[in-house]
């Protein structure tokens, strides 16, 4: 048996390894990808500037002068802001999403002690313990994420309503209408999921989808990838969902942070686009797993076949921030009465239906 | 005349209203800009401008420069033509006699201050002895001090070339105009950026 401080390393050291290498990195890239991706939809160039010396990456060190820029700032703070909610709104917007990452699993399992062994089909086998790739393995799994995600929006509402502002006010009233109105579909979309996999902890849900490619939550629950995958761009309050804030023409809940203050809402936002594509890999796309490549009837050696779920699960996590990034600068902007009625009469109703539906056709086929 | 109106149907039918389709259709057309500019640069039209400089036209007036002779003397003989013309004002000419006699007016200073100089090449024409030219194809520089926007005779000789033009008979490097001399600037007579940049057309 583990010691407790084995225990508390082990986390702590996916907890690092998972939030603050793996999604800071992808996240930082995200920034310069956004605006380099973009223009080069709207045939522009974009950002390509930025170097190391004589490297130019591609403008890819666009993100470090960035992050620069911002902490020289200046930090301003309105004068009849309520300081203490005004300090504490960046705060509860960029925490949820970064605690909700501890039940993503981002491989099978890893056995510290057998990393040269062969043949390791399941954790049953390692020599000394286990652990999950994952840093919380928790039965309430995607229930947490819900809970937690919710949360996010009271430093949406924080904010407009500290900085004294009434268009920060108003930009924090429609986030948190927008926000209420997806997040039941967000949870209805799931759980024609959790009917078919029978679980509701992510690590199982991506043991139960497998290797196999029709196995996967996309072929199995078609029409709840679509509404999670429409009710999750909401919440991330990017176009086409975007009226909570615009950025030449809508003011938002943030309009009165600037420096690093602002950087965190930002930075937010973007790790919400990270998670989003966490996800929808977790839940619709195998998480791990390489579609047709089974990892307990390979002999490869323990740490190769680590490394290549845990690329494959990166592979998919870029390749649909890839495509929000996509979808964020294809679409137009819902009008709010129009986005209230996507949310309220159009998904709700198609997410029930889904569930119900799935439902039935359990009760017939099993 | 009555005013014609168009109305234009509001877009009905399941497709429309499903999104879904058009959001596809439109997801379709980023996406083949995205990977033919990612990969090819097939739609994108940006000149990147300190690597990449854009074709000027060949009548574009740029920096000026002062020509000059056979012998490396400068071809101006401070006519005072061009500070005459000038609107702007911006030309400074003080002549003197060449001591050893050979040309018989030249100019102890000339100098253009390029802060005042309206770029309109009426300088250039009113020329005679074609002495100035702007087929330079360079901006004018920027400067910290404002003095040093006054270019001498030292700065605008600096890209000078040998003109092939006639002129006065007394001049002993007169001569009989080449085959297929041309009135403009050859590449090879500009400076670097320039002539790459002919090239380059």
């Amino acid at each position: 048996m583990p010691t407790t401080t084995q225990i508390v390393a082990l986390a702590l050291g996916k907890l690092i390894f998972l939030v603050g290498i793996v999604v800071m990195l992808l996240t930082s890239v995200l920034t310069w990808a956004e605006r380099r991706q973009s223009a080069m939809m709207q045939d522009r160039l974009g950002p390509n500037r930025a170097n190391l010396g004589r490297f130019r990456f591609w403008g890819l060190t666009h993100f470090l002068a960035d992050a620069l820029k911002m902490l020289f700032k200046e930090d301003v703070v309105p004068a009849r802001a309520h300081k203490p909610l005004y300090t504490l709104a960046p705060v509860l917007a960029l925490a949820p999403v970064l605690i909700v990452f501890a039940i993503i699993p981002f491989g099978d399992f890893l056995c510290l002690h057998d990393l040269g062994a062969r043949g390791i089909s399941d954790a049953a086998q390692c020599s000394q313990g286990s652990t999950y790739l994952q840093v919380a393995h928790m039965d309430i799994g995607i229930l947490f994420y819900f809970a937690i995600a919710s949360l996010s929006v009271y430093g949406a509402v924080l904010a407009g309503w500290s900085s004294y502002n009434k268009f920060g006010l108003l930009g924090g009233l429609r986030a948190s209408s927008q926000m209420m109105a997806y997040e039941v579909t967000l949870g209805m979309s799931l759980l024609g999921l959790f009917l078919v996999y029978g679980t509701i902890e992510p690590h199982t849900l991506v043991k139960a989808q497998g290797p196999t490619l029709w196995h996967w939550g996309i072929v199995t629950q078609p029409l709840g990838f679509l509404l999670f995958l429409t009710s999750a761009l909401a919440e991330t309050k990017r176009t086409p969902f975007d009226q909570v804030e615009g950025e030449p023409e809508i003011i938002g809940h943030f309009v009165e942070y600037s420096g690093l203050r602002f950087g965190m809402f930002y930075l937010g936002e973007f790790i919400e686009v990270v998670f989003t594509a966490a996800v929808l890999t977790t839940c619709f796309f195998g998480g791990w797993y390489l579609p047709f490549w089974d990892a307990t009837q390979s002999s490869l050696p323990h740490w190769l076949v680590v490394l290549i779920q845990f690329g494959t699960w990166f592979g998919k996590v870029a390749f649909f921030c890839w495509l929000q990034l996509m979808i964020r600068w294809s679409l137009p902007r819902f009008r709010p009465d129009q986005l209230l009625q996507l949310g309220w009469l159009r998904l709700l109703p198609a997410s029930i239906l889904n569930v119900v539906g799935t439902a039935g056709v359990l009760l017939f086929v099993r | 005349m009555p005013i014609k109106v168009k109305t234009v149907a509001r877009p009905e039918g399941l497709a429309v209203n499903a999104f879904l389709p058009e959001v596809l259709r439109g997801l379709g057309v980023t996406m083949r800009h995205f990977f033919a500019n990612v990969f090819a640069r097939k739609y994108t039209a940006t000149i990147e401008y300190p690597e990449e400089r854009p074709p000027y036209p060949e009548r574009n007036r740029g920096l000026h420069r002062l020509m000059v002779r056979a012998d490396g003397q400068v071809r101006c003989v401070a006519c005072m033509c061009c500070p005459t013309v000038c609107p702007a004002h911006c030309i400074t000419i003080v002549a003197e006699e060449a001591p050893d006699g050979s040309i018989e007016k030249r100019p102890r200073i000339f100098e253009i201050d390029e802060l005042r100089c309206v770029v309109c090449g009426l300088c250039v024409e009113a020329c005679p002895c074609d002495a100035i030219r702007m087929d330079t194809g360079v901006h004018a520089p920027p400067v910290y001090e404002r003095a040093d926007a006054v270019l001498g005779k030292v700065d605008l000789l600096k890209m000078a070339a040998q003109s092939v033009a006639k002129q006065g008979v007394k001049d002993p490097t007169w001569r009989e105009e080449p085959e297929g001399a041309r009135s403009i600037a050859r590449p090879e007579e500009l400076p670097l950026s320039a002539s790459s940049r002919l090239k380059a057309r």
